[in-house]
């Protein structure tokens, strides 16, 4: 004779794992993360689309600038052309664009800069009138340094180009670190969301499956041959092994999709971003051997323990709370007024997710990382800038006593519950409930 | 079979049961009757170890009650159902498993039970695909496919039709025939009446009268006899019941203070008579007696 719990593991495993429905997610889910990865990066290196500019320069103040490989400027001289005719021009020519620059009298930077004027034959692109706006601007003050009296040399030199480079200090000399902060960011993130979305996505399914049971009126039938206890238990254990199965899957395919587009599709775009960083120029300065330094940089071991471990306790924690409020309601219409309270705390960890990113040691970050219903997704994000072990260790030990305890508590309201019919159930008869 | 002391059950403020004893004797048909709202489905929830009383014990076979015995136990509750988008055979095997049989076990019986209801073409459909009847039949040989020596049912026959309502009937009546024990739960007392050997009638939660039925029957007996006779007769000072044509001839039911011997041999005498017996009270009556007058003690 086999445990009841192994019975009731398998087949909530089994029934969910034969669905159409499971399989259709699970092949199209990994091609959009797939393709959330890819059209990025594919889209950026798109040659991009070209304008010729034809510019009415009366004060003279961009010339001889010709513009860039994107936007190519043209000069009218401004002795033939006025604005009218310069818009006839721009009509009956196959220019995309005209700029008008006035001189005004006397040459007053402060007249020409509000009085400069754009003309498209289609709209004026975000990025045409940024180009623009941003070489007049540094024209302008170049002319202003130079009327007050400073050296052309000195003004040619102004512009000034920073580029920070950031370590983390180690204990001793020498081994100072190069800071990985991007990447520690997108790893935090990545697997944060990564843990709230699979605890969203397989807590609603126990609660979904515990409403069945109690709607098909199934569930008498079955307690009578298993404690509740072990009903909830299996239920939440085999629904949480579809997950784990279908979260390996993703990852197995993505990576596959993901490695098949760039070596064999696309080579050419990736072999030049996994040197420059998908975030180009802010990575540009670090050298390959750099990369190499910002991944020793991080605790993987820890990251990746972390990660199931929070993966699997937010799981039970949440999944036994949902298992509670489905066995107190009779249809999934009903649970509205349940679910918000139940999914705040894990909507506010993500809503403060780039807080914690930014000061991952700070009060909020620490606090949300003690609370059990924070704590998967904050803690998560926060692994990765190295958090000292006895916070990680607290912070799980809290995880797993909380557990224990609404397990506890859940268990209770799930037996009264699920043999409770029609009753419109509220907050108050729940805690009623506990003391039956 | 079952031997229940003083066992008592709140929910909160309220009393489900308050003090319930009762004897369930082996091999019996055994009626657990009372109204709604009684105690009777709190009472069989702790038979069925789905709750735990506040106080008092149960007896299983004369030992306290265990938790291995509930695979002893087959139990149909008043709210049944069963998964309706798994495959019937599947279920059957699934919830015998539960009940701690092996997959080849659980597969023999549920072949044998499926061709003896004729039942052969389901165990491939999902149960949402079954009918209202269909999947009554199979909620009961889920009920007993693991041989159990006790059968609960509560409730049994609301929600099944006619013809099953026979089928398991008389399949019940098999079973309790190769040695089950078995309880019906109702409240419709009627329904059982004429298929249970003992009963036990509870009312807010306390067993009012519990025993043999008929040695219940007798124990209410009012004096009341019917006289089946081919013409109308006179009566003289007696308490007149009812009066009407059947197929043999014509009834007279009275309530007597005394046996009317008397009368049946004049009737006799006259020719008239062609049945004479003393009717017994039912179920319902009886209950109504109680709640009324409280119980009577056994003067036999």
């Amino acid at each position: 004779m086999r445990s009841p719990i192994l019975l009731i593991i398998e087949r909530e495993f089994i029934t969910r794992v034969r669905k159409k429905t499971f399989l259709i997610i699970t092949i199209i889910a990994p091609v959009l993360f797939a393709a959330l990865m890819i059209v990025p990066s594919v889209l950026a290196s798109l040659p991009a689309d070209h304008k010729n500019i034809v510019v009415l320069d009366e004060p003279a103040l961009l010339l001889p600038e010709v513009g860039n490989e994107q936007f190519a400027l043209d000069y009218l001289n401004p002795t033939e052309f006025d604005l009218e005719l310069a818009k006839d021009y721009l009509r009956d020519s196959d220019k995309d664009a005209l700029l008008y620059i006035p001189a005004g009298e006397g040459w007053d930077p402060d007249f020409i800069k509000r009085n400069i004027l754009l003309y498209g034959k289609e709209d004026i692109g975000m990025e045409l009138q940024g180009f623009i706006e941003n070489r007049i601007e540094e024209k302008i003050n170049q002319q202003k340094l130079l009327k007050q009296g400073v050296d052309p040399e000195v003004v040619n030199q102004a512009k000034t180009q920073v580029s920070i480079k950031s370590f983390t200090l180690g204990e001793e000399d020498g081994q100072d670190e190069t800071s990985a902060t991007p990447l520690k960011m997108g790893l935090g993130y990545i697997a944060g969301m990564m843990i709230y979305f699979f605890i969203f996505f397989y807590s609603v399914q126990v609660m979904r499956g515990v409403i069945e049971e109690k709607t098909s009126r199934i569930v008498e039938v079955i307690i009578s041959s298993v404690r509740p206890y072990q009903l909830m238990l299996g239920k939440i254990l085999g629904i949480g092994l579809v997950g784990v199965v279908q979260f390996l899957i993703w990852i197995i395919l993505s990576s596959l999709i993901y490695v098949v587009v760039s070596q064999f599709i696309y080579p050419e775009i990736f072999a030049q971003q996994s040197i420059a960083g998908p975030n180009g120029p802010d990575l540009n300065v670090l050298e390959t051997a750099g990369v190499f330094d910002m991944l020793s940089s991080i605790n993987f071991p820890l990251v990746i323990g972390g990660f199931i471990f929070y993966f699997f306790g937010g799981y039970f924690l949440y999944s036994a709370l949902f298992a509670a409020l489905g066995s107190a309601i009779d249809q999934e219409a009903d649970s509205q007024q349940f679910m918000l309270p139940v999914t705040a705390p894990m909507i506010i960890a993500i809503i403060t997710a780039m807080n914690v990113i930014q000061e991952p040691n700070g009060q909020l970050a620490f606090w949300m990382s003690m609370i059990p219903l924070t704590s998967p997704i904050t803690m998560m994000i926060r692994l990765p800038f190295g958090i000292p072990l006895w916070e990680v260790a607290l912070s799980g030990a809290i995880l797993v006593a909380s557990f224990f305890a609404v397990v506890g508590v859940a268990g209770k309201i799930y037996h009264v519950g699920i043999l409770m019919y029609g009753k419109k159930v509220t907050w108050k008869e729940l805690y009623k409930w506990l003391k039956y | 079979m079952i031997t229940a002391k003083e066992v008592t059950k709140h929910y909160g403020e309220k009393i489900a049961l308050g003090g319930v004893s009762l004897n369930i004797p082996k091999g019996s048909i055994y009626g657990l009757l009372g109204p709604n709202g009684a105690g009777k489905t709190s009472f069989i929830r702790i038979m069925n170890q789905i709750n735990a009383p506040d106080s008092g014990e149960i007896l299983f076979n004369d030992r306290p009650l265990h938790i291995t015995d509930i695979s002893r136990i087959g139990y149909l509750p008043e709210e049944r159902g069963l998964y309706k988008k798994m495959k019937v055979g599947e279920q059957v095997l699934y919830l015998a498993k539960l009940k701690g049989l092996t997959t080849a076990q659980a597969k023999e019986r549920a072949r044998s039970w499926f061709d003896r209801l004729d039942m052969r073409s389901f165990w491939d459909k999902k149960v949402e695909d079954l009918s209202k009847g269909m999947a009554q039949k199979v909620q009961f040989v889920t009920t007993v496919l693991h041989e159990p020596e006790l059968l609960i049912f509560d409730e049994p026959f609301t929600g099944f039709d006619p013809i099953n309502t026979n089928l398991i009937k008389n399949e019940i009546k098999r079973l309790n025939s190769e040695g089950a024990t078995v309880i019906f739960s109702t409240h419709r007392m009627e329904s059982v009446e004429e298929i249970c050997t003992d009963i036990g009638l509870i009312n807010n939660g306390t067993v009012m009268v519990e025993g043999p039925l008929l040695e219940i029957r007798k124990r209410y007996k009012d004096g009341t006899y019917s006289f089946t006779t081919t013409v109308p007769f006179e009566f003289e000072q007696t308490t007149f019941v009812s009066q009407g044509d059947i197929h043999t001839g014509y009834q007279t039911v009275l309530k007597l203070d005394v046996y009317p011997k008397d009368l049946v041999i004049d009737l006799a005498q006259k020719g008239q008579l062609i049945a004479f017996e003393e009717v017994l009270p039912k179920v319902s009556d009886i209950f109504i007696d109680i709640v009324q007058n409280g119980p009577k003690h056994n003067t036999l």
